[in-house]
């Protein structure tokens, strides 16, 4: 059955997500400032597990942070759990624990968790102290502005990564400003992240590639310079293709990222909006955009 | 719920460890009251001091002055245990969790070698709050005591882990020879706090006369006490917004033993 929405046709397929393992670290600092400025840092090249090992994103402000500060909220999220703690060391430790006035917290409540404070303890050198406060151990390492405050365990659970629009518009301009409308909506749903720059990828990948060192390549389907050479996925009038790709941590988070998302590009200019899968194979979710669309929006 | 009121006061010491909730949560109410208690050096029961009214719960409220009933919630591992009056010697010492709250004074050793739960006493406490027994390796090891009014010497001595929190004074000796954990005192610091501490925390708002042992570090705002002093708050002590951002000054002891604790005291300008 036909959906359009605007006008832009919604075509009938679907997102192929798989499982990933994801951790929400809250980022407190003296001020907003500094606690963005450890949460851009630690979701520097983090776009895709592909050649980052992980994918990261600030989730959003904050308000409530257990120290009263100002701060930030960032998911990661890797391929296996162990993957995942080995990265949340790394990017706490060279990218928060190094941030001047920072502070480091656990924001996930689950019964899965990893150490991270307990492994960056060393750094103290023997100096660092831990405190037992509610049943949460923290540790103090002294740092040379005071000391690093981070709590010694953080909570991981499975997670959905791979969720994903592609909206097909007349030229980049029109294309562009749906994807932007896109992120701003999807950026306001908690528990969700867009690794890519600024939320939206244009490099869109397929698996694979002629060349046998490649996992994946660009996908040719919609590259509209590539429409009278391969078998393309690209209509007749569309000449930009940008992709937007949601990772969460529950399905239901990126299903509604997905439906206010694709609400919010159709703008006059974009012919088609789809998703991007690869034939079921490979994903144990299936996104259906016909569904997502007809579930409450306010649900 | 579960009502004791002191019917009679007891000539003698009375050791009422049988006094817990997670006891009398599967007991009728004249179970409760045959349940012995050592006045003296005789057994007793219960109700030969106390109106025992209700059964089966963990939700024990205590009326009259106990201050001779001692032993009260000793070992405890869940229920709750509220006392509108005076509470006697070794109230909760050793209690694994659930919560007392006491209406009036404690008697020495309250909380002592505790290893989970809380303790609110809204008077004062005695000696050895959250301490060790003699020839013991440590004190209190987790939990949560919180004490409005004042408290006597060895408060927190030997304390493992967990949160001491005095409104007023304490005495001496406070947090001697702790290995952990952290004290609080609102009041004045008696003398040789610290005394011989491996690590751990002892924050003072008002200027002790500390031992020499004890090094100035730097003066700077340890961010961890913005969690304990927030968890004090939840617990309804009522905290200055100064003293959660306000700077400390930290001091290094005891270099006599390990040498890692630290002494915070609030400074003021």
């Amino acid at each position: 059955m036909m959906l359009t929405i605007n006008g832009v046709e919604i075509e009938d397929t679907y997102a192929e997500a798989f499982t990933m393992w994801g951790a929400r670290i809250i980022i407190t600092a003296k001020n907003l400032k500094w606690a963005m400025e450890a949460a851009t840092r630690m979701t520097g090249f983090a776009t895709s597990v592909i050649g980052c090992k992980c994918e990261a994103g600030i989730e959003g402000e904050i308000d409530d942070t257990p120290d009263g500060r100002p701060g930030t909220s960032v998911l990661l999220f890797a391929r296996s759990k162990e993957d995942l703690a080995q990265r949340l060391v790394e990017r706490v430790g060279q990218c928060v624990m190094t941030c001047t006035t920072t502070a480091c917290f656990n924001g996930l409540d689950s019964v899965e968790q990893v150490p991270v404070g307990g492994q960056l303890r060393y750094f103290g050198d023997g100096f660092q102290m831990s405190k037992l406060i509610q049943n949460r151990r923290f540790w103090r390492i002294p740092t040379m502005d005071g000391e690093f405050l981070v709590e010694d365990k953080f909570g991981v659970q499975p997670a959905v990564a791979g969720g994903n629009i592609l909206i097909l518009g007349e030229d980049q301009d029109v294309t562009l400003q749906a994807a932007e409308q896109a992120v701003e909506a999807m950026r306001k749903v908690r528990g969700v992240i867009l690794p890519f720059p600024g939320g939206i990828a244009r490099s869109g990948s397929k698996v694979g590639s002629k060349y046998k060192f490649l996992m994946a390549s660009t996908n040719d389907a919609f590259c509209p310079t590539l429409r009278g050479v391969v078998d393309s996925a690209v209509p007749e009038g569309v000449n930009c293709v940008l992709e937007i790709v949601i990772v969460g941590l529950e399905i239901e988070d990126v299903e509604q990222a997905t439906r206010v998302g694709t609400l919010a590009a159709c703008l006059p200019g974009i012919r088609r909006i789809t998703s991007g899968n690869y034939g079921g194979k490979l994903g144990q979710y299936k996104i259906y955009l016909h569904q997502v669309m007809k579930q409450d929006v306010s649900a | 719920m579960i009502r004791l009121a002191l019917k009679t006061r007891p000539d003698l010491p009375l050791e009422a460890d049988t006094i817990r909730p997670d006891y009398f949560a599967q007991k009728t109410e004249a179970e409760i009251a045959k349940l012995p208690v050592l006045h003296g050096n005789q057994f007793c029961a219960l109700g030969d001091f106390f109106n025992v009214r209700g059964g089966a719960s963990d939700q024990l409220v205590l009326e009259g002055d106990l201050a001779q009933v001692k032993r009260i919630g000793t070992g405890m591992e869940y229920g709750q245990i509220t006392i509108h009056g005076n509470a006697g010697m070794h109230l909760g010492a050793g209690m694994r969790a659930g919560e007392i709250v006491v209406f009036g004074d404690a008697g020495d050793w309250a909380g002592a070698e505790m290893c989970g739960g809380k303790i609110h006493i809204h008077g004062n406490a005695g000696h050895g709050l959250g301490g060790a027994y003699r020839g013991s390796r440590h004190g209190m090891n987790r939990g949560m005591i919180l004490v409005e009014g004042n408290a006597g010497n060895e408060t927190g001595s030997l304390m493992r882990r967990g949160l001491v929190a005095v409104r007023g004074d304490v005495g001496e000796f406070a947090g001697a020879f702790v290995i952990a954990g952290t004290l609080i005192v609102f009041g004045s610091l008696g003398r040789r706090a610290g005394a011989g501490m491996k690590r751990g925390t002892i924050v003072a708002y008002q200027q002790p006369e500390l031992l020499p042992t004890f090094t100035f570090d730097c003066v700077y705002q340890p961010l961890y006490l913005r969690l304990i002093l927030q968890t004090l708050q939840l617990e309804g002590f009522s905290i200055e917004e100064e003293w959660r951002t306000g700077a400390y000054r930290r001091y290094s002891g005891d270099l006599n033993a390990l040498g890692k604790g630290e002494i915070f005291v609030y400074d003021q300008h």
